[in-house]
């Protein structure tokens, strides 16, 4: 068993795991269920180049950004590992 | 050369290429044939796991549903849904499963559940999702062969097989890992070298994700052409028709997003990375490389929906001849993929939204991605690259599928279930003949097509949503959930979706035995039923932890298991 100080660490971890998780959740709705369904409309009369805004974020915008938020991802989770120690040791 | 010889060539290259990867990536033990060893790098995974994704639909298909039947911003649920599934697995599923560290998705169910019951449920479950999406793959080899190489579709759905055979059960996921990645670079240059040539020559824009929203020869904006046109013809606005409704429109995409999340098929490619923190970083380079199909598909949608409507139609009231109309569209009348039927004689093809007066009575969604380079008028080694690039897509996806397949029945039902004291040695004899069977069972499939393979779509993710993805959540989330809640939650969500998509399409999709009809008024809240994979999940949730509140919580150990794979370190 870890001892409490360890199962400490985990807790930290998995609070801020959860806490960013919430963050990156929240614009990855943002972005494609918000932006690209359900206030398409009112972005739709936004001109973008020759994009409507809305269908822009709707075909091309939101996998933009979903590549960029599993990046964040995996930095801010590979510093919080690194800062608590609990990342794995180099195979 | 002609175009058949070039093909030949082009597509027996690509085929040489897999072949020669089989015989140098051997599987020799069970840990390399289930995930490769866990050594491939996270971003050769990410190719590999682009290409297991982007099926023959993806490559063939997903073009013309957004340019043609979800006419434009209505398509965008599948490139939302089948890209932000991403999001999710690199977040909540891919990096704890990989800490779980074994070999399958029902192998963790049952874990996590302490449960054989569990277990079973996960393998029903998977099959049924990967039967009914490895249907369409062999059928995309079949078409891909008989339209580029004019052999007949059995013929080349016996090569398709025969080459799969080869790397799949001699490599296991080792000798499909390296043959994806191969597959990968061929369908990603086979997909946007014709892309570049098309939004070259309407936009001057050699990319196409600008070209799209570039200016025409003309000075207008390609989209505003395209919108003004599509409407004097009496269809609706391309850049903002609806599909269905917004509630359809955002369900429809959840439940792609969680369908991708959930299938199994994709899940085990991240076992395949040495570490926890790799799986993350190789989820985002998968999505990198599913997005440059993925991005380049809305462009060849537009473009290619534009083109053809000013080769009908050059000018606003001018309509093309019969006797004029180019090559490639009579080459592909011959298919069947386009029809025409001069309805009012008068030698020309009118082209409108009006069933009684619309002239091209058939315009097939997979016109879109097969005669781009046709119409665009590319050299032959183009359209050569279109096949093999094609059938890389269908030959990838298919490989992926049968290996979630097989080692649901080798180490799952075999190893863990009902025979646990077969060595090593006798485990890996058996995933090979499972693969072997598996081929042949979808060999046979692709030859004699089930009533419901055409609601392959529907099934697979509805399904992976509705089922799968909810008892990994949970199980990771909860330390809880019980073994009860989630075999019923499973069943329950597994029972709701299949129910609503038999009674609007037909009980296994044979015609006449729906029972409440197919169509919007009888639709639940209006979504329908490709898109109600988001409704079984929220049931499924709901019955999960009804449940558990009423059973006696897992024990220690499985506690302990849910602890242990939250962080990536070993205690």
């Amino acid at each position: 068993m870890p001892s409490e100080h360890a199962a400490q660490l985990r807790e930290t971890y998995w609070r801020e795991n959860r806490r960013w998780m919430l963050i990156l959740g929240a614009v990855w709705f943002l972005v494609s269920l918000g932006c690209g369904v359900l206030w398409v409309e009112p972005l739709n009369q936004i001109q973008l180049g020759g994009f409507k805004l809305g269908f822009w974020f709707a075909q091309q915008g939101s996998i933009f950004v979903f590549i960029v938020l599993i990046f964040v991802y995996a930095r801010v989770m590979a510093r919080l590992e690194k800062r608590l120690g609990l990342g794995e040791s180099e195979a | 050369m002609t175009l058949t010889e070039t093909t030949y060539w082009v597509v027996g290259a690509s085929f040489a290429i897999y072949i020669l990867i089989a015989i140098r990536a051997r599987a020799g033990t069970t840990q390399e044939f289930y995930v490769a060893g866990k050594g491939i790098h996270p971003v050769a995974n990410g190719m590999a796991t682009a290409a297991d994704w982007m099926s023959a639909a993806s490559f063939i298909s997903m073009a013309g549903l957004i340019g043609l039947s979800y006419n434009g911003y209505g398509g965008s649920v599948f490139l939302m849904g089948w890209t932000g599934g991403y999001v999710i697995l690199a977040m909540l599923i891919a990096p704890y499963l990989r800490k779980y560290g074994k070999f399958t998705v029902p192998e963790f169910i049952g874990d996590r559940y302490y449960s054989d019951t569990a277990r079973v449920v996960a393998v029903i479950c998977l099959i049924i999702c990967s039967v009914t999406y490895v249907i369409g793959q062999m059928k995309g080899i079949g078409v891909a062969f008989s339209r580029f190489l004019e052999t007949d579709y059995e013929t080349g759905l016996f090569s398709g097989m025969v080459i799969v055979f080869f790397y799949a059960v001699l490599g296991g996921m080792k000798g499909i890992t390296y043959t994806q990645i191969a597959q990968f670079c061929v369908l990603i240059f086979a997909y946007t070298v014709p892309a570049i040539f098309i939004s070259l020559q309407l936009t001057g824009q050699p990319i196409p994700q600008l070209g799209l929203g570039s200016t025409l020869a003309d000075g207008t904006y390609l989209l505003q052409k395209l919108d003004q046109t599509l409407l004097d013809l009496g269809f609706q606005e391309y850049t903002t028709s609806v599909r269905g409704s917004t509630l359809n429109m955002a369900a429809f995409t959840a439940s792609l997003m969680i369908g991708t999340a959930g299938l199994p098929h994709v899940i085990i490619r991240f076992f395949t990375v040495p570490t926890v923190s790799a799986a993350r970083t190789s989820a985002g380079w998968a999505l990198v490389f599913i997005a440059i199909l993925y991005t380049t598909a809305p462009a060849v949608a537009a473009m290619a929906r534009l083109n053809i409507v000013q080769t009908l139609q050059p000018e606003p009231g001018q309509h093309l001849a019969i006797e004029e109309r180019p090559q490639w569209f009579r080459n592909w009348e011959r298919t069947g993929l386009l029809g025409i039927e001069d309805k009012n004689s008068d030698g020309r093809i009118q082209y409108n939204a009006n069933p009684d007066t619309n002239e091209l009575v058939k315009l097939d969604n997979d016109i879109l991605v097969l005669a781009n380079p046709e119409i665009a008028d590319l050299p032959h080694w183009v359209i050569a690259l279109v096949a093999a690039g094609g059938l890389a897509a269908a030959l990838s996806t298919a490989a992926g599928l049968l290996l979630a397949i097989s080692s649901a029945i080798s180490h799952d039902l075999l190893k863990r279930t009902f025979m646990p004291q077969i060595s090593e040695r006798q485990e890996l004899m058996a995933s090979r003949l499972a693969m072997a069977a598996a081929v042949l069972g979808a060999g046979y499939l692709g030859l004699n097509p089930p009533g419901f393979a055409a609601g392959t779509v529907a099934l697979a993710f509805g399904l992976a949503a509705s089922s799968l993805f909810p008892a990994l959540l949970l199980g990771i989330f909860s330390k809880r959930v019980t073994r009860e809640g989630a075999v019923l939650g499973m069943l329950a969500g597994l029972t709701v979706t299949l129910t609503y998509v038999f009674q609007h399409k037909g009980i296994m999709f044979i015609p006449g035995t729906q029972f409440l009809g197919d169509m919007p008024p009888n639709w639940f809240l209006g979504i329908e039923p490709n898109a109600f994979g988001v409704v079984g999940a929220l049931v499924n949730f709901a019955v999960t932890l009804g449940v558990t509140r009423v059973t006696s919580p897992p024990p220690p150990e499985v506690q302990a298991l849910v602890e242990e794979i939250r962080v990536p370190v070993s205690s």
